[in-house]
Formats: structure tokens, C-alpha cells, sequence
């Protein structure tokens, strides 16, 4: 058997875990596993400027290929900056691994220089995590850290190595486990039959349906199961901020995005609906309003992988866990077969309806904000550009806030793993390094990153790692010299009172601080000049195009639900609003 | 309503922690915990006790499954059970009349008295949590110095056993 030291083994088992890249940041404790990496060609890494967005530039590359992204930082600070970007991977289910250095085993506990219980520090938002104590137990530790990350409900999983643990020095038999097995860890796949049956006739006998479908679908890589299913039964489906593109966006059963920010139809048709049927969705706040008030007259279906995501916020009266890809083809097959249908005429009611809510007060059938003019440039209508100029195939990440909200509104996604956002911890910095992560996974796709001036400076520094891999993402930054959402809350509940909200005059000239980066950078303030200069940025393939956009600094996001009520209570904008 | 669940996790360093963690962070109440490695020393028992409704509880084991150490959970309160508690507990004994009293009282609750000094009594007592409550109350005028309990152990009623 082949002798490796510890720090070697760290990089053979990446290796043979089928790893190519690595996000990271070298720093003492990891020296030696630097040191491993640095002679051997398998294994790629890609120099960050802060530890959390290599974290963040992993999930960006695990959520638009569905391979499990990989990091490694160093201990004590290396591994606290990693913190964000590992609870935003854990509130979106993302499957990572985040490897950090350690003080060596007989500093562990004594306050030793960049030392932090990494164990302890990321135990609430880890899928799992090791601290590995022996050179002769890594490989099997990171077999299982990928197995784990991967399988079931995905999530990133913590493997800590103290320093000595690595010595090159020490050298051990290297062994990578063909298999791993787990008697305390065994995720369920396929739904209990008895349950799946019920949800399909229950489905089958409904008059208002609605397909309810989340996160779960784009991470599950069930988007075709989904797709079969909605057409075969021909009933609407909508998607959660999560799950957009897991149904086509352009699709005519497609009601658009629910939610806090969702659109008028979707919100609407899930409160009428007499069967909503949840698929990888898990009823997060952000989605139901308030849950006292959530879909009165409906029969739940919940499909998750997760048990604990069913019946936790809402009760789900046919709970099935199993994973969407199992489940819905298994579902699609039983509809087939089964004796009876839809009811026809009760559906066609049903879409009637819809379709009229749709031209009444849809954000899809009219424009229902201010349309640009001058130099008032409408974000809404930067989207659009961007969807247009783009022809609705790049791969759009976000940062948080309003541009996040315009760009899931209007940036119709017709493929899963084409919209890249941090949803459930909703961490701004995450655009651009995640936007990195996805144009390396896909060099010849146009990656764009939305963000806002707020955003993009919580990562900014990362243009320079753009240059040195060559990673030519796009980024459009909805410059209103706010922070845009907490404006628009203060705007609503804070009589204006922009408490900590505007730059003023702070911000820095983004078009200069790109060309210092060595990209370009383009300043738009007029709206005749967008589409153009647009144009001009997408046809730059090799290079990195900051375009700092100026636009309507008062404009808010609607729909917006109202606080407390149902999901269909809804603001549909401004002057109704105020 | 209170319940008694039981755990059997993976016995390695972290797994407790986990358990505990759990807890805290999604706010749910610990009143008791127990936890020792069982005859298969790769595997610990652990036994806790908290309060909530059945929503609450449902939650409780499900989260408690999720976590990867986790081999096995099961709420006792939903069938037969057998559930007990260890006190020790040091009592002021100087006077003859109530050394007298403290000893019939221990025989009363089928206690021992397990060290003796001239001015103290040190009582062990097993049983439900309601019956090592009773003896706090009977003696508790006579001066009680310190109380050790080790909180809840449970098993299952008749042939049903919680085993990998």
C-alpha cells in the first residue's frame, strides 16, 4: 500500500472523491496541505481574497452543476471568515465540503494562535462535521464528508485537520473507501407507496390545483419529472425563489414566483386552491404570510426528502418523504394508469379564472410600474434588457435586496441551476464570488451577476481573483446609492426615515475601480444608452464588464404580501401602498 | 405535557454536543439528560426529558433523527414505559429525634442511607421523578445540605427493546 503523508492524503482523496477544483486560502495551519497541492496537477485550486467567498464560490459551482463544491481555508480566522458562506450553503441545502486547517492536537484548547473551535463554531449550520485526529483516518473522513454532503437532503459538511495531523513527516497507508456505509446515516429515497397513491388521487379529484415546487426540484435535478407531471395533469404550477427555472418561466401553465415578492396570480390561485401540492418546497415565512391565514381551503401533499421540513410550518395531510426524482415519476406512472381523470370542465374553470387574474393585475400581461424615461432608468427594465440581450440563457447569481427580488421577477428562467441566489440566509456579498463559481464550471455561458452598490462591496475585492483565473463574469449593479429594501421598509414603516440607508456621496466610482482590477467598466445614467452598452458588454466574452447602472433611486419591489395577512393580500404598488 | 425520549447515538466525541446544540438552537426545553456508553461501547444511551405538545415533540424527534450521529430515537410517553431517577441527597442530622425520623422516612421510600457523619445523613433514593419529589418535600424542614439528581433513565415496557 502506498505510503502518504497526511497533507498528501488530504489532496489524493479530493482527488479520488472526483474533485477538480478547490476555492481556498493558504495560512499555517493549512501550510502543509498547500504544500501537498502545490505538487500534484489533479486537483485545481483557485486563490480567493477572503475565505468567505471561496465558500461562496464553491456553492456557486455546486448549485450550477449539482457537483459538490469544495473549500479550504486555514484555522482561527480562515476558518470564521468560511462561516457565512457555509450558512448560506446550509440554509439553501447545497452540497459542499469546507475543509480547515487546525492547531496541531497538543495546542488544541490552549488559546494557540489563529485557534477557534471550528467543530463548535460551525456545529448550527453544518450538515455534519469532523475533527480528524489521525493521518490514517482523512481519507475515510473525507469519503464520508462528500457522501454526507451529497445524499439526502444535501448540505456542506465541516472537515477540520489539526496541523500535525498532516506532517509530512508521518506517512501512512493511503486507502480511499470504495463505499461508504453508515449505520447512523441513512436517507430515504423512495416515498412510502400507501402515501403516494393517496396524493394521487387526491390530485386527480381536484378542481383548484396548484403545484407548489421549491428548491428541492432544482437540487433533486427533477425538473423533467416535474415538467411531465404538471403537463400531463395540465395545472399550474409555481415556484418558489428557490426553485425558479425548475419550471419552465415562459411556460403558459407557469403562474411566476409566489411569496412575499410573488406575483398576484400565484399568490392568489394558492389561496383559492383546494390541493396544493408541494414539491421540494418548505413553506418558509417568506412564502406562506401568515400561517394562520395560509390557503384555507386546501389539502396539502408535501413531497420532501427532509421529515423535518414536512408538517414543521404548515401540516401537510399526505406527508411523502422521498426524493422528487424518485417519487414524481412513480407518481406520473399511477396518473397514467389511473381510472379516473382530471375533472375537464372543473380545470378549465379553473384556468379561466386564473388567466383573468392574470390580465387584471399579472406583472406579465402589462407593466404595472412606471415605464423608463431619461435618465430615470426602471431596475425592472434593466432586467429586462439583461433578459433580452442575453435571450433568457445566462446564468443570472444575486446578491440580496431589491435587484434579487427585480431579477426573479422579470428574468424569466426556463432551466434549473440558471439562477444562482442565496434564499434562505439571504447573504449580499454572494453574487459575485458565486458568479465566479459558475464560470468556471461553464467558461463559454454568459454569467451575470445582479447586484447593488450595497451588495457588490461586501465582496468587491473578489475582481481581482476574476483577473488572475480568468473568470470574465458580467456584472450589473443597480446603482441607486441605497440600500434599496431597507429603503423601501423604511419608505413603508418608518415614514422615510432612511435611518443608515444612503451613501450620499461615499460611493466610489465603480467604472475607475474596475479599470484599477484591469476589467472594463461602463456607467449607464440614461435609458436609451442601455441596451447598446448591454450589448457591448455581453460581446466582450474574455473580459470582466462592471456596468454600474444608474437607476430610479425611489423605485420598491411589488407585489409585495402585507404583513400579517393571507398569501393573496397583496400590495400591487406604490400609490396602493401609500 | 412532558416526554421522555430516548437516543441511541454513535458514542464519539462531538455527538453530545450535537444533541445539546440541537436544542438550544431551535428552542426547544431540556429538563433532564442522561447519557452513558452501553454495552457496545461504540454506542451511547442517552435519555432526555422536555416539555411541549405533540406538534413540538414530532419536530423534536425528527430533528433529533437528522442528526448523522444518530442511529435511533424513540419517544417513550407514546407507549408503556418504565422510567427511573438516582438521588443522593446530604441532610443536617444532628439531633437524635431527627436522625430517628429521617431514617424511618428513608425506609418509608425505600431508600439507603449511604454515609453517615455526626452531623449529616447522605440518602440514596431511586425511582420516578414525582417519587424522588415526594422525599425533597417530606424531609426538606430538616435541613437539606445538597441535592444530587442524575435525571431520567427510561426502557420500554415487555419484550419491545431499543437496540441496532
Amino acid at each position: 500500500m502506498e505510503l502518504l503523508s497526511g497533507g498528501e492524503i488530504v489532496i489524493r482523496a479530493l482527488k479520488d472523491a472526483g474533485i477538480k477544483y478547490v476555492w481556498g486560502y493558504p495560512g499555517g495551519a493549512a501550510l502543509h496541505i498547500y504544500d501537498a497541492l502545490y505538487r500534484q496537477e489533479d486537483v485545481h485550486h483557485l486563490l480567493v481574497r477572503h475565505e468567505q467567498a471561496a465558500v461562496h464560490a464553491a456553492d456557486g459551482y455546486s448549485r450550477s452543476t449539482g457537483e459538490v463544491g469544495t473549500a479550504l481555508v486555514t484555522s482561527g480566522p480562515g476558518a470564521t471568515n468560511a462561516i457565512t458562506g457555509i450558512a448560506t450553503a446550509f440554509m439553501d441545502s447545497i452540497p459542499m465540503v469546507v475543509i480547515s486547517g487546525q492547531v496541531p492536537l497538543s495546542k488544541i484548547g490552549q488559546d494557540a494562535f489563529q485557534e477557534t473551535d471550528m467543530v463548535g463554531v460551525s456545529r448550527p449550520i453544518v450538515k455534519h462535521s469532523f475533527l480528524v485526529t489521525r493521518a490514517e483516518d482523512i481519507a475515510e473522513t473525507i469519503a464520508k464528508a462528500y457522501y454526507i454532503a451529497a445524499t439526502g437532503r444535501p448540505g456542506p459538511v465541516v472537515v477540520d485537520i489539526p496541523k500535525d495531523v498532516t506532517d509530512p513527516d508521518h506517512k501512512v497507508p493511503y486507502h480511499y473507501p470504495a463505499e461508504i456505509k453508515m449505520r447512523s446515516y441513512q436517507p430515504t429515497d423512495k416515498g412510502h407507496r400507501g402515501q403516494i397513491k393517496r396524493a394521487v388521487q387526491t390530485l386527480l379529484d381536484a378542481k383548484r390545483p396548484v403545484l407548489y415546487t421549491g428548491g428541492g426540484v432544482v437540487i433533486d435535478n427533477a425538473s423533467e419529472h416535474l415538467i411531465a407531471l404538471a403537463r400531463e395533469l395540465n395545472y399550474p404550477v409555481t415556484n418558489t425563489l428557490m426553485g425558479l427555472g425548475a419550471y419552465p418561466g415562459t411556460d403558459r401553465q407557469y403562474l411566476g414566483m409566489l411569496g412575499m415578492h410573488g406575483t398576484y396570480e400565484a399568490n392568489t390561485a394558492m389561496h383559492h386552491a383546494d390541493v396544493i401540492f408541494a414539491i421540494g418546497a418548505r413553506f418558509d415565512d417568506r412564502v406562506t404570510n401568515d400561517l394562520e391565514k395560509f390557503c384555507p381551503h386546501a389539502t396539502i401533499i408535501h413531497i420532501d426528502v427532509d421529515p423535518t421540513s414536512v408538517s414543521k410550518n404548515i401540516e401537510a395531510h399526505i406527508p411523502i418523504v422521498g426524493t422528487c426524482s424518485s417519487v414524481l415519476p412513480e407518481m406520473l406512472a399511477l396518473i397514467k394508469q389511473a381510472d379516473s381523470s382530471p375533472d375537464a370542465d372543473a380545470i378549465a374553470e379553473w384556468w379561466q379564472q386564473i388567466d383573468q387574474w392574470r390580465a387584471d393585475k399579472g406583472i406579465y400581461t402589462a407593466s404595472r410600474y412606471e415605464e423608463s424615461s431619461g435618465n430615470c432608468i426602471k431596475p425592472q427594465d434593466v432586467i429586462k434588457m439583461l433578459y433580452k440581450v442575453t435571450n433568457g440563457e445566462a446564468i443570472v447569481t444575486s446578491d440580496v435586496g431589491q435587484h434579487q427580488m427585480f431579477a426573479a421577477q422579470y428574468y424569466l428562467f426556463d432551466k434549473p441551476r440558471t439562477w444562482i441566489n442565496s434564499g434562505g440566509l439571504g447573504t449580499m456579498g454572494f453574487g459575485l464570488p458565486a458568479a465566479m463559481g459558475c464560470k468556471l464550471a461553464f467558461p463559454d455561458t454568459d454569467v451575470a451577476c445582479v447586484t447593488g452598490e450595497g451588495s457588490i462591496q461586501m465582496c468587491i475585492q473578489e475582481l481581482s481573483t476574476c483577473s488572475q483565473h480568468n473568470l470574465p463574469v458580467k456584472i450589473i449593479n443597480l446603482n441607486n446609492a441605497a440600500l434599496g429594501m431597507v429603503r423601501q421598509w423604511q419608505d413603508m414603516n418608518y415614514s422615510s426615515r432612511y435611518s443608515e440607508s444612503l451613501y450620499e456621496d461615499s460611493l466610489p466610482d465603480f467604472v475607475k475601480l474596475a479599470e484599477a482590477y484591469g476589467h472594463v467598466g461602463m456607467k449607464i445614467t440614461h435609458i436609451d444608452e442601455l441596451e447598446e452598452k448591454m450589448r457591448e458588454c455581453f460581446a466582450m466574452k474574455d473580459r470582466v464588464v462592471f456596468m454600474d447602472i444608474y437607476v430610479d433611486r425611489a423605485e420598491h419591489v411589488y407585489p409585495m404580501q402585507m404583513p400579517g395577512g393571507s398569501m393573496r393580500d397583496l400590495w400591487l404598488n406604490k400609490t396602493e401602498r401609500t | 405535557m412532558k416526554r421522555i425520549v430516548s437516543i441511541l447515538l454513535e458514542n464519539e466525541s462531538g455527538a453530545l454536543s450535537r444533541v445539546v446544540g440541537l436544542f438550544a438552537q431551535r428552542g426547544y426545553n431540556i429538563d433532564t439528560l442522561t447519557v452513558a456508553p452501553t454495552d457496545d461501547d461504540t454506542l451511547s444511551r442517552l435519555t432526555l426529558t422536555t416539555q411541549g405538545d405533540d406538534k413540538m415533540v414530532e419536530q423534536i424527534v425528527k430533528q433529533l433523527h437528522k442528526l448523522i450521529d444518530t442511529i435511533k430515537v424513540v419517544d417513550l410517553t407514546d407507549g408503556p414505559h418504565i422510567e427511573r431517577e438516582l438521588m443522593l441527597v446530604k441532610i443536617k442530622a444532628t439531633e437524635n429525634d431527627v436522625r430517628r425520623e429521617l431514617k424511618s422516612c428513608v425506609e418509608i421510600f425505600r431508600g439507603h442511607i449511604i454515609d453517615v457523619t455526626a452531623s449529616s445523613y447522605t440518602v440514596q433514593l431511586a425511582g420516578d421523578s414525582e417519587k424522588l419529589d415526594a422525599f425533597i418535600e417530606a424531609v426538606r424542614d430538616m435541613g437539606i445540605m445538597e441535592v444530587v439528581r442524575s435525571g431520567v433513565s427510561g426502557i420500554s415496557r415487555g419484550d419491545k427493546f431499543l437496540r441496532v
